[in-house]
């Protein structure tokens, strides 16, 4: 496009009201429709939500007020605390994949023929719907058709139904969210890797230092912005598994496998009857464990803020 | 660059990983290597017991067919796009403007309204679930596409103006100063200096959000129900329990309704990276 700074006619002298107060103007302007959009949609409702989590709602009758009764019975739900505590080893379990997406960018990180297709290759997972990902692990641990049992068959390991066994079935769903999460923590590592400075490196190599002393030392420092986000979009994807519950076990057997994330979801929307300021009190749980990170991340964005 | 690059190993090391490479990587896709080889076998497969073998007969054209023959499959890819399609439009404009607003100008309470956005985008589902889901109910756009798109253009709107606003501070103030001395209007300054520059913000933005919002499938069956207005993500579960046990008709819908972010993907590639991977470099 061309540059109309060039070819535009000199203009008139400022006038008007417009022109005196432009500068002021224009970014409110600029900013309504998109300030409105968000505030209908994401900020009121968070704020609506406290409020519907103190009534008992089916969603379609009269709400009716009842304080705090939601949070106390929340207390007593054995429910949630398996929820909870599932997202305690989503949590955890999840982080692995900063580790594991690091380990796979170093080990692509080379430069022999067709390796741009390899690095596509192992991301790819992660473009992928999860609700896809999920569809292909459940019937890849399916005992009668799935390749998991043939697979540690192979080393003696007795035929295992992950996804019907309480005790398992969490740790089966979580690693298959760790499949994509580990393509974006690795392709985050590459790109940070990519800009590694060669000169420190060879400088260290010089020095004498190779293999972990370098990682940690000269490799990792020069990571960090990297390995923050890889933290940030971690942590955020595990407290919203959701879709990989719901797909692969429904939060079954017996419930083994909710997440508070879907838990929410089946109070307020069951076929038993909508709960949605029960549903309401639950997400608010959710929202103030998301809470810490989001107020970590911001804190941190204003100190570069200040900094910058 | 690290590790040691294979070109200064040994011969045997750089053929050992050369080797390794192929075999890692299968073993890394091995579960969707196992639901592409259902894809294409033929019923008669499973009912024999023939789960790993060669495909008896090659049923991948009829199995993949079927899909568009014999399912509501078109339908709910259509929708997908019908949902996709104006939400990526709507967020980039939207944001386009908000990020300029955020990035150029300095104005009380810009960091707040910034932090908003950020705060916002990280937000869980659930606490806007049961809001969102009444309000949509109110205003007649329950179990339709727009009620569904206009949720997702305010959702993304949070995320893309990050990018955009940090994009934007990037960008040389010189220009924007130099075109203001012109006595350039600011809405022509955001049109015709700006809006260019942002070229490739808007391209890698529109990839990742493509992605975003196909995959999409909580909202989806919060705010739709039906053949109607329900995007691939949830229709898919309707497809699994038409073809109950048919490993190989699910497995060809679900690799249709994985196609099109995975093709958008290997076709934008750098941008599709450039987006997600923005502020991992320093």
């Amino acid at each position: 496009m061309a540059a109309p700074i060039i070819t535009e006619p000199a203009p008139p002298p400022a006038r008007g009201y417009w022109r005196r107060n432009q500068m002021r103007l224009a970014p409110w302007l600029f900013l309504a429709p998109g300030i409105l959009f968000f505030a209908v949609y994401v900020i009121l409702p968070i704020f609506q939500s406290f409020h519907i989590s103190l009534y008992r709602w089916d969603g379609l009758g009269e709400a009716r007020y009842i304080g705090l009764r939601n949070y106390e019975r929340l207390l007593e739900d054995q429910a949630f605390y398996t929820s909870l505590w599932n997202n305690v080893r989503w949590l955890v379990l999840y982080l692995l994949a900063i580790p594991a997406g690091l380990f796979i960018a170093l080990f692509l990180n080379q430069r022999v023929r067709g390796i741009r297709l390899y690095k596509s290759l192992f991301f790819f997972p992660f473009v992928i719907s999860q609700v896809v990902v999920g569809l292909v692990f459940a019937w890849f641990y399916n005992p009668s058709i799935g390749l998991l049992n043939p697979l540690i068959g192979l080393f003696g390991f007795g035929p295992v139904n992950i996804l019907g066994n309480p005790n398992t079935v969490t740790y089966g769903i979580i690693a298959a969210g760790l499949w994509p999460q580990v393509a974006y923590c690795m392709i985050l590592y590459l790109t940070g890797l990519n800009a590694v400075d060669p000169e420190q490196v060879e400088a260290a190599r010089l020095d004498g230092a190779k293999g972990w002393k370098m990682l940690w030392y000269v490799i990792l420092p020069q990571l960090r912005p990297a390995t923050f986000i890889a933290v940030v979009v971690t942590v955020i994807g595990a407290l919203r598994s959701f879709d990989m519950v719901s797909v692969m076990t429904s939060g079954g057997p017996f419930g083994s496998s909710r997440v508070l994330a879907y838990y929410m979801f089946e109070v307020s929307l069951s076929e038993y009857g909508f709960r949605m300021g029960y549903g309401a009190a639950i997400a608010v749980v959710l929202f103030l464990i998301m809470m810490v990170y989001i107020a970590f991340f911001l804190w941190r964005m204003w100190r570069e803020e200040r900094g910058g | 660059m690290f590790p040691t690059p294979v070109e200064r190993r040994s011969a045997a090391v750089q053929a050992g990983y050369k080797a390794l490479l192929p075999f890692a990587l299968i073993l890394w896709l091995l579960p969707l290597l196992m639901v592409a080889l259902f894809s294409i076998k033929p019923d008669a497969d499973f009912t024999q017991g023939n789960l790993w073998g060669w495909p008896s007969t090659f049923a991948g054209v009829e199995n993949y067919s079927r899909v568009f023959t014999d399912s509501a499959m078109p339908r709910y890819l259509l929708n997908s796009v019908f949902i996709t399609v104006p939400t990526v439009i709507g967020a980039v404009a939207l944001s386009c403007m908000t990020g300029f607003a955020l990035g150029v100008y300095r104005f009380r309470g810009n960091i707040w309204i910034f932090f908003m956005f950020v705060a916002g985008n990280f937000v869980p589902f659930q606490i806007l679930m049961v809001p969102v889901r009444d309000l949509t109910v109110n205003m007649g756009l329950y179990d339709t596409r727009l009620g569904l798109v206009l949720f997702h253009i305010a959702f993304q709107t949070g995320f893309c103006t990050l990018f955009m606003r940090n994009f934007i501070r990037a960008l040389p103030r010189e220009l924007i100063e130099a075109a203001r001395v012109e006595g350039v209007s600011e809405i022509r300054i955001f049109w015709y200096v700006v809006l260019p520059l942002m070229r490739p913000a808007i391209a890698a933005l529109s990839v990742l959000i493509f992605t975003f919002i196909w995959n999409d499938y909580f909202w989806a069956v919060v705010l739709t129900q039906g053949v109607e207005s329900q995007p691939v993500t949830a229709g898919i579960t309707a497809f699994n329990s038409q073809f109950r046990a048919a490993y190989h008709m699910m497995s060809a819908g679900s690799i249709i309704a994985a196609l099109p972010p995975v093709m958008m993907f290997f076709l934008m590639q750098k941008h599709f990276i450039a987006g997600l991977t923005l502020g991992a470099v320093k």
